[in-house]
C-alpha cells in the first residue's frame, strides 16, 4: 500500500477539516489514497444536505419568530401604556432580540469545558473556581434574571450545533468546507436583527447546500430569492418608484441588493458593470420580497413577487434589454451573469484561493474557470477539477486555518461531538469569527493576513492552552501527533510535543504547531 | 415588523463584548517615536487617522442647510436649523448633526473644522474598492500592500522603539499597514497562557514558521500600558460605547511619554441603505459615538491635546437624493473632520458645488471639489514636517498635481 504522508495532510488539512482522534484511522486512510479520500464524500447521496429533526424550514421559522416579535411589541405597547405616571416602575420584561436578558458565558475555560467528557455541571463549578469568567470581572451590575432564550437565539444555537456537529463527524470534511465556503460567498450576517439570525442556519440549508454540488445559476437563484438574503441587504424595502406600491407610498429603490449581486456575488468589482447596470437591476428586482405575518402576499416567510411593487418596462444590463414580465425579468438577469466570463474568473479564483494559496496559481484559476465556463457552472465538476489537480496537492501548505477551521479542527481530533454549541460560539466570537455574522456582505476575509495576525495568533494559543487545561489528563499528546501528522510532522514540532513540561502544555504546543494550524 | 437593527445592537447573548468591539472598532499605532526636527520648539505633535467604513453620508453629518435643494433631496431626514433637535449651526449655510455636541464646541472653541465636498481619487462605488484608494494612498484600487499613513511614518527620522502598550487587535487598518512596525492594541479581558508555553511556540516557529513567529511575537508583546482595570469592555455596550472605549484606551497608550505619537483607527457600521434616520436614529447613534470618541480623546490626551490632530475620513459619500427606504446609496462626495487642539478650526472650508440636479455628480451624488488626499497632505506636511515632494511620489504616488492644503494648523 502505497503512502504519502504529506499528500495525506494535504487531503485532510488543506480539502478538510482535519484527522479525528480515536480509532478512526483518518490519516493511515488519506495516506493510502489522498484523492480517493477527499472525493468519498461528493460521491454520496445525502452528503451536502442536513436534514435533521428539530431543523425547521423558513417559514415555518417566520411563523414563529413573526409571533414571538408581535407579542414582543404588544406587550411593549401594553407596558408604556401602564407605565404612564408611573415611572419608577422597572422596565418591561421580555426584551427583543437587541437587547438580551441572557447573558451567555463566554470565557475560554468554557469553550475547553464543552469540549470536556466530564459532567459539565462539575466542570463548570470547577471553571468558575479556577478562572473567573468574563462577565465577574466586569463592573458589578444587575444580574438580569435568569431566563430562557428566546425564540430566535434558541433556533440559531440549534441551527449552529447541527452544522457543527456534521463538521466534526464527517470522514473527511470536504463535503463541509465545499458549504462553509459558498456559505461565505452568499453570506448574509445575523447580525443584521432578529430574521436574520432566526434564517441564518435555513438560509444555508435551503439556498447553498442543496446546490453546492449542484448549478452555480441555481444556487444564485436560490440565494438572491431567500428571504434571508432579501432582508439581509433590505431588498424587501425596494420599490419600483413607478410601481402601484411606489407611488402609494412615496418610496422607491433601495440599491443594496442589486449591487451585492452584481460585486460580489457574480461579476466581481471589475467584471464590467456600471451604475447603470446596478440601477437597473435594482429596478427589475423590485418586487422580490418575502410574505410577512400577516400573509397578504403568500405564505409567511415565503419568496414572493410582489407586482405592485414591481418597476415595470423594459431595463438594459450589461448591454442587453430584458423585457420579459414579473419575476422572469430579474431570473434572466441571473440566468445571464451566471454564465458570464467575469463570474467564471470570480468564483476560480476565489475557489482556488480558499483552498490552495492567497495568490493561487494562475494556471489552476485558468483551469478552473475554464472547467465552470464549460460545465455551465457544475459546481461538482469545479470541486473535481481542484482536487484532480496537481497545483492542490503540490502548493505548499501556506494558509492557515480559519477560526471556525481551527476549533472544528480541534473537536475531532479530542473527539468532542458538541452537544451544546454555545463555547464553540464563544471561541469563533473570541477570533473574530462570529459564526453567519460577517461585518460585511463581502463575508469572513479569506488571507492569513487576516487570521494569521498578532492578535488572533496569541487569542489562538490562550484557546489552545484553555483546551489543554481541560482535556490533556487522560491522553497522550505524542499519540494525537501520530494521529494528526504521522512521518509528516517535522522533528523540531515532535521534539517540541515530548518536551513539554505537561502533558497540557504539550497539548496546547500540538494544537498550536504549523502541522495542525497551516493547511 | 422588519426593523432594521443596527449592527453591533444586533450583536446579541451570543457574540462576546469583545468580538464585539474588534468587529466595530480597531486600534493600531507607529511603533516608534518620531524624532521631529522641530523637536527644539517644544511641540511634540499626536496624529490620530479616523477611518470610517461603510461610507459616511457627509450631507447628514454636516448639513448644507443653507442650499435650496438640500431639505427637498435629503427629504424625510434632513436636518433643519430649527425645532427640538436642530442642527448646530456651524456658519449661516452648514449645520452640524444634533449628535455631535462635543465636535460643536470643539468647532466654537475655534479647535475643528469640517472639509466639505471631499472625495477620495476612487469614483465607483465599492466599499472595499474605495476603502483601498482612501487607505492606500494609491491613485486606484488593488494596491493593498502598504498604506499612506504608514509610508509617511517612514519618512520620519526613527526615534526610541515604543515600550507600552503593544497588545494587537486582529487586523491593521490598511492605512497603517507596511514596512514601518506598527503595534496594535484592543480592549480586552481573557486568561493567557502561560509564559513558558509560549517561548516553547516561538522556539518551534522561529525554527519552523517564521511568519508565524513574527505574528506570534508582536501578539505576544504584552498589553500592560493600555489595560488598566477601566479599560475592560463593560456589560451593555453598544457601538456608541465602544467607540468611546476604543478611543479611551488609544488615547490613555498616546498620552504617555513613551506611547506612540501617530496612530490609526477604523470604526465599522456607517453603511445606511435603509433607514438612516435624521437627528434621531441610526446614523444619529453612530454619529454621537465618533462624537464621544473625540471627547475621549481630549480628555485622555491631557496636555497632548494641543498638539493633537485628528482626521476622520471615509471611502465615499452617500447619494443626495434618499432613496426608496428612508436610506441613501453609495455616492461619491463627502465630509472629512479635524478636531484637535493644533487644529485651526472653527471654520467649514468647502468648494460649494451645490445640489442643483445639474451640479450633482452623475446626477446623484454630491460633486467632490476638494481631493481628499490635499486635505491629508496639509496635515501631515504641517503637523510632522513631511516634505512635499515625499508627498507627492512616496506617500500618495504620483500625486504631484494636488497641492497640499494649507493653513490647516495653527
Amino acid at each position: 500500500m502505497a503512502r504519502d504522508s504529506q499528500a495525506a495532510l494535504v487531503a485532510l488539512n488543506r480539502f478538510g477539516f482535519g484527522a479525528r482522534g480515536g480509532a478512526a484511522g483518518d490519516f493511515v486512510n488519506a495516506a493510502s489514497d489522498p484523492r480517493g479520500f477527499v472525493k468519498a464524500e461528493l460521491g454520496r447521496p445525502n452528503g451536502v444536505p442536513l436534514e435533521i429533526p428539530g431543523l425547521a424550514s423558513t417559514p415555518a421559522l417566520a411563523k414563529a419568530v413573526f409571533q414571538y416579535q408581535f407579542e414582543i411589541q404588544q406587550a411593549r405597547e401594553a407596558a408604556s401604556k401602564s407605565t404612564t405616571g408611573a415611572a419608577t416602575e422597572s422596565p418591561p420584561q421580555g426584551a427583543p432580540d437587541a437587547k438580551p436578558t441572557q447573558r451567555r458565558n463566554l470565557s475560554l475555560s468554557n469553550i475547553a469545558n464543552d469540549m470536556s467528557p466530564k459532567e459539565p455541571a462539575m466542570q463548570q463549578a470547577q471553571n468558575n473556581a479556577a478562572a473567573p469568567p468574563v462577565e465577574t470581572m466586569q463592573p458589578v451590575a444587575p444580574k438580569p434574571p435568569t431566563q430562557q432564550p428566546n425564540i430566535i437565539q434558541k433556533t440559531y444555537r440549534t441551527e449552529a450545533l447541527a452544522r457543527m456537529q456534521r463538521a466534526v463527524m464527517a470522514d473527511c470534511g470536504f463535503a463541509e468546507r465545499l458549504v462553509v465556503f459558498w456559505s461565505n460567498h452568499f453570506c448574509i450576517s445575523a447580525s443584521k436583527g432578529g430574521l436574520a439570525r432566526m434564517w441564518a442556519g435555513s438560509f444555508e440549508r435551503e439556498a447553498i447546500r442543496p446546490h453546492v454540488l449542484g448549478r452555480f445559476a441555481d444556487m444564485l437563484k436560490a440565494v438572491e430569492q431567500h428571504p434571508a438574503m432579501l432582508f439581509f441587504l433590505d431588498n424587501q424595502q425596494s420599490l419600483g418608484p413607478d410601481s402601484r406600491a411606489g407611488i402609494n407610498r412615496n418610496r422607491g429603490l433601495n440599491e443594496n441588493l442589486a449591487r451585492e449581486i452584481l460585486e460580489l456575488h457574480t461579476l466581481g468589482v471589475n467584471g464590467g458593470y456600471s451604475q447603470d447596470d446596478v440601477t437597473s437591476l435594482a429596478r427589475i428586482i423590485t418586487g422580490w420580497t418575502y410574505a410577512g405575518r400577516l400573509g397578504q402576499l403568500g405564505t409567511p416567510g415565503t419568496f414572493v413577487f410582489n407586482a405592485n411593487a414591481h418597476q415595470p418596462g423594459a431595463h438594459r444590463v450589461m448591454g442587453k434589454v430584458y423585457d420579459q414580465n414579473g419575476v422572469a425579468q430579474g431570473e434572466a438577469v441571473l440566468a445571464d451573469i451566471a454564465r458570464h466570463p467575469s463570474t467564471a474568473k470570480f468564483i476560480a479564483t476565489k475557489f482556488a484561493r480558499h483552498f490552495v494559496a492567497d495568490d493561487p496559481p494562475p494556471a489552476l484559476v485558468a483551469r478552473l474557470a475554464d472547467v465552470f465556463t464549460n460545465t455551465d457552472g457544475d459546481l461538482k465538476a469545479l470541486s473535481m477539477a481542484l482536487v484532480d489537480s496537481e497545483e492542490a496537492w503540490k502548493a505548499p501548505l501556506t494558509k492557515i486555518r480559519s477560526p471556525y477551521e481551527f476549533l472544528m479542527a480541534t473537536g475531532r481530533l479530542l473527539g468532542r461531538i458538541p452537544e451544546d454549541p454555545g463555547r464553540y460560539l464563544g471561541g469563533l466570537n473570541v477570533l473574530g469569527q462570529p459564526l453567519w455574522s460577517p461585518a460585511g456582505p463581502n463575508g469572513f476575509p479569506d488571507s492569513n493576513a487576516a487570521w494569521a495576525a498578532p492578535e488572533g495568533m496569541k487569542l489562538r494559543l490562550d484557546i489552545s492552552a484553555q483546551v489543554a487545561s481541560r482535556l490533556a489528563d487522560n491522553i497522550d499528546p505524542r499519540d494525537l501527533l501520530e494521529l494528526v501528522a504521522a512521518d509528516a510532522a517535522s522533528p523540531e514540532t515532535r521534539r517540541t510535543v515530548e518536551r513539554a513540561e505537561t502533558r497540557q502544555q504539550a497539548l496546547a504546543l500540538l494544537l498550536m504547531s504549523p502541522e495542525f494550524q497551516r493547511r | 415588523m422588519e426593523t432594521t437593527i443596527d449592527c453591533c445592537e444586533g450583536l446579541s447573548s451570543v457574540t462576546s463584548r469583545r468580538s464585539l468591539l474588534l468587529g466595530g472598532a480597531a486600534f493600531a499605532a507607529w511603533a516608534y517615536l518620531p524624532k521631529f526636527a522641530r523637536a527644539a520648539d517644544g511641540r511634540d505633535p499626536r496624529l490620530v487617522v479616523v477611518i470610517l467604513r461603510g461610507a459616511l453620508d457627509g450631507l447628514a453629518t454636516v448639513a448644507p442647510i443653507g442650499d435650496p435643494d438640500y431639505a427637498g433631496l435629503h427629504g424625510s431626514i434632513a436636518l433643519s436649523a430649527d425645532g427640538p433637535k436642530a442642527a448646530s449651526m456651524l456658519d449661516n449655510f452648514f449645520g452640524l448633526h444634533p449628535a455631535m455636541p462635543e465636535l460643536s464646541r470643539m468647532y466654537r472653541e475655534k479647535r475643528a473644522a469640517i472639509v466639505h465636498a471631499v472625495a477620495s481619487p476612487y469614483r465607483d462605488r465599492s466599499h472595499f474598492d474605495g476603502q483601498d484608494v482612501l487607505e492606500s494612498g494609491f491613485g486606484g484600487p488593488g494596491r493593498v500592500q502598504s498604506g499612506w499613513l504608514n509610508r509617511a511614518l517612514e519618512a520620519l527620522p526613527k526615534g526610541e522603539r515604543v515600550v507600552s502598550g503593544l497588545a494587537v487587535g486582529p487586523t491593521t487598518p490598511l492605512v497603517l499597514r507596511g514596512a514601518a512596525p506598527t503595534v496594535a492594541w484592543a480592549p480586552v479581558a481573557l486568561p493567557q497562557a502561560a509564559d513558558d508555553t509560549a517561548m516553547r511556540l516561538m522556539d518551534l516557529y522561529s525554527q519552523r514558521d517564521p511568519a508565524l513567529a513574527k505574528a506570534l511575537n508582536a501578539g505576544l508583546q504584552l498589553d500592560k500600558a493600555a489595560t488598566g482595570d477601566d479599560m475592560k469592555p463593560r456589560p451593555g455596550t453598544n457601538g456608541a460605547a465602544a467607540m468611546r472605549l476604543v478611543a479611551r484606551g488609544a488615547a490613555k497608550l498616546m498620552s504617555a511619554d513613551d506611547g506612540p505619537r501617530i496612530a490609526a483607527l477604523a470604526f465599522d457600521g456607517w453603511d445606511t441603505h435603509a433607514n438612516e434616520g435624521g437627528a434621531t436614529g441610526r446614523l444619529a447613534q453612530l454619529l454621537g459615538g465618533l462624537d464621544g470618541a473625540l471627547a475621549e480623546f481630549e480628555s485622555g490626551l491631557g496636555e497632548r491635546w494641543r498638539d493633537t490632530v485628528i482626521v476622520v475620513a471615509t471611502e465615499f459619500g452617500r447619494t443626495a437624493r434618499i432613496n426608496g427606504t428612508a436610506g441613501t446609496d453609495h455616492g461619491t462626495a463627502t465630509v472629512a473632520l479635524l478636531a484637535g487642539g493644533a487644529v485651526k478650526g472653527g471654520r467649514v472650508i468647502s468648494d460649494w458645488p451645490g445640489l442643483r440636479p445639474a451640479n450633482l455628480y452623475q446626477g446623484r451624488d454630491l460633486a467632490p471639489t476638494t481631493d481628499l488626499r490635499a486635505v491629508f497632505k496639509g496635515v501631515l506636511h504641517d503637523h510632522l514636517g513631511v516634505s512635499e515632494r515625499t508627498l507627492a511620489d512616496a506617500v500618495f504616488p504620483d500625486s504631484a498635481p494636488v497641492k497640499a492644503m494649507k493653513g490647516l494648523l495653527g
